[in-house]
């Protein structure tokens, strides 16, 4: 079962230059997982140091947001696409 | 400062960067860079060589923060898109992200450093009492432990002969 993961620009360089990567996976975690086994250098970007996802980092599975579905225990099947987009915040103290 | 790294950006839109902070003092304003680089693969981290990229538009966004909005900013995933969406139409990339530090110095914080990511230009401008101050602007380092300062340099508009 195979799952596309998209490599949003920024993390490109961590991941021999690719946009993308097939994993097979029967959730969104496995492909996550299987994405930062891949490409470790990642792995920072996108989770915590105790291995939650980071606030800012969103991951759909399809067009859904997994926060509305079974987060990284949503199940996906063959041909899914998966994307990972920042929400960009900041601010002065 | 890293002197490897540097961001051209016409005295046109940095001005709408400013006004932009201006207009939404005292809270924060934000918005999308976009725009060219040089090479977007080949910044190393851990060494970053001469590497230049350009801002050639802006995408204003709304502080998502009506919570606390006079120090805290957020752009939405959705608003990630839309950039994104809008950057492409112009053949352009995200390069970055822009806002304002209202009276507050033009450097990120650690709150600022816990929402980002590498390759990102980060730019800020500091705007004090309602008045446009410095602009700068950033580039977290691949451990996230800080930042590469990068330098702004003016873009001149090219005109076709």
């Amino acid at each position: 079962m195979s799952v596309k993961v998209m490599i949003p620009t920024p993390l490109r360089v961590y991941a021999g230059k690719r946009d993308s990567a097939e994993f097979s996976a029967a959730t969104v975690g496995e492909a996550l997982g299987g994405l930062t086994s891949q490409f470790a250098d990642l792995k920072k970007h996108l989770y915590t140091e105790d291995g939650k996802l980071r606030a800012f980092v969103n991951v759909y599975l399809n067009d859904e947001d997994i926060r509305y579905l079974k987060q990284e225990n949503t199940p996906t099947k063959d041909g899914d696409t998966i994307s990972i987009i920042p929400s960009i915040a900041g601010g002065s103290f | 400062m890293s002197e490897a790294l540097e961001i051209r950006i016409s005295a046109e839109l940095a001005e709408k960067i400013r006004a932009h902070g201006v207009e939404t003092y005292p809270y924060e304003c934000c918005g999308a860079l976009l725009g060219t680089d040089d090479d977007r693969l080949a910044f190393d981290p851990e060494a970053p060589r001469k590497t230049f990229r350009e801002v050639l538009g802006l995408f204003p966004l709304v502080n998502r923060r009506d919570d606390s909005p006079r120090n805290r900013f957020a752009v939405t995933s959705e608003d990630v898109r839309e950039a994104e969406k809008a950057a492409r139409a112009q053949g352009l990339d995200v390069i970055g992200w822009y806002h304002s530090h209202p009276d507050h110095p033009a450097r990120p914080s650690d709150f600022d450093r816990d929402h980002a990511w590498p390759w990102y230009s980060y730019l800020i401008v500091s705007v004090h009492t309602g008045i446009p101050k410095d602009m700068t602007s950033w580039r977290l380092k691949d451990d996230r432990s800080g930042y590469f300062e990068e330098k702004i340099s003016p873009l001149r508009v090219r005109t076709a002969n």
